[in-house]
């Protein structure tokens, strides 16, 4: 893969922004795991859509299908991004829209920041994107003297509560409703004291407090669930109709996108629109599409703008075995149905993108550079319950495991004394590589009575396999391996000597 | 039929009534079974943890060890393990770049078995009260362990063998697709995410009523069954095949025993 490919030279290789933890997984895990609040908060709402996603799979007879179709259209994307970006380029612009490049996150935030104030403005609206709260915009703009509001109820709450949101989709999904009332009543000016926790109030008030910022803005920030090269068009699917009052109503309308988004044409579209909305709100069809394709006179912004983002994209894709986590359309299904997810939140992750997808994601972009992103890949129990989820097919734990390997390599030979695991895993390998030697090994195991008490139970153990012994025994191992027992009991007899001991039931009838 | 058994490292050393009562019910059944001296380990752990170049001569062990051995098909009684053999092993030969071992590493796991698939798929055993003589009269509640449901799509085939089982009254288990928590190193990295797993999985098992856990991994079931000693609660854990293995004349140990010590009885299904 040459670095020159999408006509950027000179890029980065690895992206930065809000992709990086700032602590290990199983620290920030650990915190969070003691939040009983949010761990009832989020049990009950992944298994909500769980369930809810389940049941609206079921009605589609080729949801298999679909899952293999969706697969092999990112595939072909992949391999062929180059060009189609440079058609989706032509048809955009040729439209009227202007099209820039970012290589990197700072890029991009410079990139907005000059779009907003050449059309003169000192704030904006913004419809949920994953995008720009991966290279930090809103903090970016907040230093440069910019408001960025954001219109998307949920991410509305959590931008009023200064917090990050901990979901891809359902950003306030740590949060209750009682909660989210205290936060308004705290936030919003002019709301109703006597507001209550009843969803349809807290609808009404975001509404009346959001109606205020579609009609003055003259800015809006997106970011694209989709992009069709052969017609230079924009997509965005959401559930309020917020997004749509910021595609429409302002004068500019600035768009941030991952340059993995492409589509070949309106075709491919079609099965992604059956995908991500059963995938994600477990929903047959998502309540707002809107597409757009460049300029029309008259009608919505007369200034259209794209702003194409690398941050790492060319690196994941560099990854053969990585590659496919670009393939990820954000329906959130993995981290739905992931069980470490379900504990931790999102915020453990300490990325934009939480879950399995985020375990992969973050570290594919970063690169395994740092040792908290390199924790990323083992918060999995690797059972594979986002695999199956997954509605373009990325086989995650795959990835997980190959990113392990990564992170082991990079740690090999730069210590100067090998940490416990390193030398656990030799002598392992060493012991099993043979099965005299794993023989051997065994015989020593029944010294493991030593550590056991009267009970036959192991209760502590030192160092690496402490862990384990924090909650759980370990039986006392038995005095005989299979292998030996097998060796005294059969192994003189040659194989098809040992006639059946117990005669078939069925011939005893 | 000769059938070769992979007994897998931790029944091997932790659980060998477990490997006992595989090789029972395949010789009740009428066949030959062998055992590949040279055997040891699959590699997952290795492979799982990360430690590929570690991996390569544990994978090259099993394969070179089961081409030995002239015989039908192999068994494991264990999901995960069969799951490292028909998929990891091609894979971290291909990621090593050695063809021949990926050649190999595939006939050898296309001709690997886990013991529910062996029993319904193969050998066609649809009851096993009659055609095994398994007798099991207790409550029983039922893990099936993520990589055998997942990645080798057992589908119901333990539950349903159970269910055949004379005198044995099996209890549904709420949110039986979740995992239990161990995955390998994961339940020593992420110890905490790991404990809080196994806290759900262990209360969902205690709100069956059964007095004991079983399944198709013996790893699952160390981790579960350690859990449950620790808080002290009477319910064990016991692999599927001690309890097909388990007759009115040679039964597995009841369910009433304290802790997790699952199959320490060398008596069990023979
Ligand atoms: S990885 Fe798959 S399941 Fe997860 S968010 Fe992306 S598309 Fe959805």
């Amino acid at each position: 893969m040459s670095s020159t490919y999408l006509g950027m030279p000179g890029r980065p290789v690895f992206g930065d922004g809000n992709l990086h933890a700032t602590e290990a997984f199983p620290t920030a895990a650990r915190r969070e795991l003691g939040n009983a609040q949010l761990r009832a908060n989020l049990g009950h709402a992944t298994h909500t859509i769980r369930d809810k996603r389940l049941r609206v799979v079921a009605e589609l007879p080729d949801w298999e299908e679909l899952r293999d179709a969706g697969s092999a259209i990112k595939e072909s994307v992949m391999a062929r991004l180059p060009e189609l970006l440079e058609e989706f380029e032509a048809n955009f612009t040729a439209r009227g829209g202007k099209i820039h490049w970012a290589r990197d996150a700072a890029e991009a935030n410079k990139t907005v920041r000059d779009l907003i104030r050449d059309a003169g403005a000192d704030e904006v609206v913004k419809v949920k994107s994953m995008a720009t709260q991966e290279i930090g915009l809103n903090e970016y703009l907040e230093e440069q003297g910019i408001a960025a509001f954001e219109t998307d109820l949920a991410e509305l709450i959590v931008q009023l509560d200064h917090d990050k949101p901990s979901h891809i989709l359902v950003p306030a999904i740590h949060k209750n409703r009682t909660q989210i009332r205290d936060i308004f009543l705290r936030e919003m000016p002019d709301v109703d004291p006597g507001l209550t926790n009843n969803p349809a109030r807290l609808a009404e008030a975001a509404r009346v407090h959001l109606r205020r910022k579609f009609l003055s803005a003259k800015v809006a920030v997106s970011g694209a669930n989709f992009a069709i090269a052969k017609s230079g068009t924009l997509a965005v699917v959401e559930s309020e109709g917020n997004g749509r009052m910021c595609l429409t109503l302002p004068e500019t309308l600035i768009t941030v996108m991952g340059v993995e988004k492409l589509l070949p044409s309106w075709q491919d579209l079609e099965v992604f629109m059956q995908l991500l909305p059963r995938s994600s709100t477990g929903e047959r069809m998502n309540p707002y599409t809107s597409l757009w394709t460049g300029v029309t006179e008259g009608d919505g912004p007369q200034n259209v703008h794209l702003v194409l983002l690398d941050n790492g994209r060319s690196a994941a894709l560099a990854d053969e075995m990585g590659r496919s986590a670009l393939h990820c359309i954000r329906c959130s299904a993995c981290m739905n149905v992931c069980p470490v997810y379900e504990r931790t939140g999102g915020h453990a992750y300490g990325s934009t993108y939480p879950g399995p997808i985020g375990a992969i994601l973050s570290p594919l972009l970063t690169g395994i550079t740092s040792e908290e992103n390199a924790s990323l890949p083992y918060a999995s129990s690797l059972c594979g319950a986002c695999y199956d989820a997954c509605p373009v097919k990325i086989n995650i734990p795959e990835i997980l495991v190959h990113l392990r390997a990564e992170d082991v390599d990079s740690r090999r030979g730069t210590r100067k004394t090998p940490g416990q695991m390193d030398v656990a895993m030799k002598a392992a390998s060493w012991a099993m590589g043979a099965g005299r030697r794993m023989a051997l090994a065994e015989k020593a195991l029944p010294l493991g009575k030593l550590a056991a008490g009267p009970d036959r139970k192991i209760k502590k153990l030192p160092g690496i396999a402490a862990g384990w012994t924090q909650s759980r025994d370990i039986p006392a191992p038995p005095a005989q391996s299979f292998r030996d027992w097998w060796g005294k009991e059969r192994g003189k007899s040659a194989p098809g000597e040992n006639a059946p001991t117990i005669t078939r039931q069925k011939e005893k009838e | 039929m000769k059938i070769a058994l992979f007994a897998t490292c931790i029944v091997d050393a932790m659980y060998p009534s477990t490997a006992r009562a595989t090789v029972s019910i395949l010789e009740r059944l009428g066949h030959t079974v062998v055992f590949p001296a040279g055997q040891a380990c699959c590699g997952q752990m290795h492979m799982n943890s990360g430690y590929f170049p570690e991996a390569v001569p544990v994978v090259r062990n099993h394969v070179e060890a089961f081409e030995a051995e002239d015989y039908d098909v192999a068994v494991a009684p264990s999901g995960s393990c069969v799951a490292s053999v028909k998929h990891q092993h091609a894979m971290l030969a291909r990621t090593i770049g050695d063809a021949d071992l990926e050649t190999r590493a595939n006939a050898v796991g296309a001709r690997t078995y886990e013991l529910s698939a062996l029993l319904t798929d193969v050998l066609g055993v649809t009851d096993a009260a009659a055609e095994l003589g398994s007798w099991y009269p207790h409550r029983v509640t039922y893990h099936p362990s993520c990589h055998g449901m997942r990645l080798l799509r057992l589908g119901d085939r333990q539950a349903d063998l159970l269910r055949t089982v004379e005198g044995l009254e099996l209890e549904p288990l709420p949110q039986a697709d979740q995992c239990c928590g161990f995955g390998g190193t994961f339940s020593m990295k992420n110890a905490d995410v790991s404990s809080a797993m196994l806290a759900d999985k262990n209360a969902n098992i205690a709100a069956t009523g059964a007095g004991l856990c079983t399944g198709g991994d013996a790893s699952c079931l160390l981790h579960i069954g350690g859990g449950l000693s620790r808080q002290g609660s009477p319910i064990s854990t016991l692999h599927f095949a001690e309890i097909l293995a388990s007759t009115r004349d040679n039964p597995a140990p009841a369910p009433d025993r304290i802790g997790s010590a699952a199959g320490i009885s060398g008596k069990a299904g023979r």
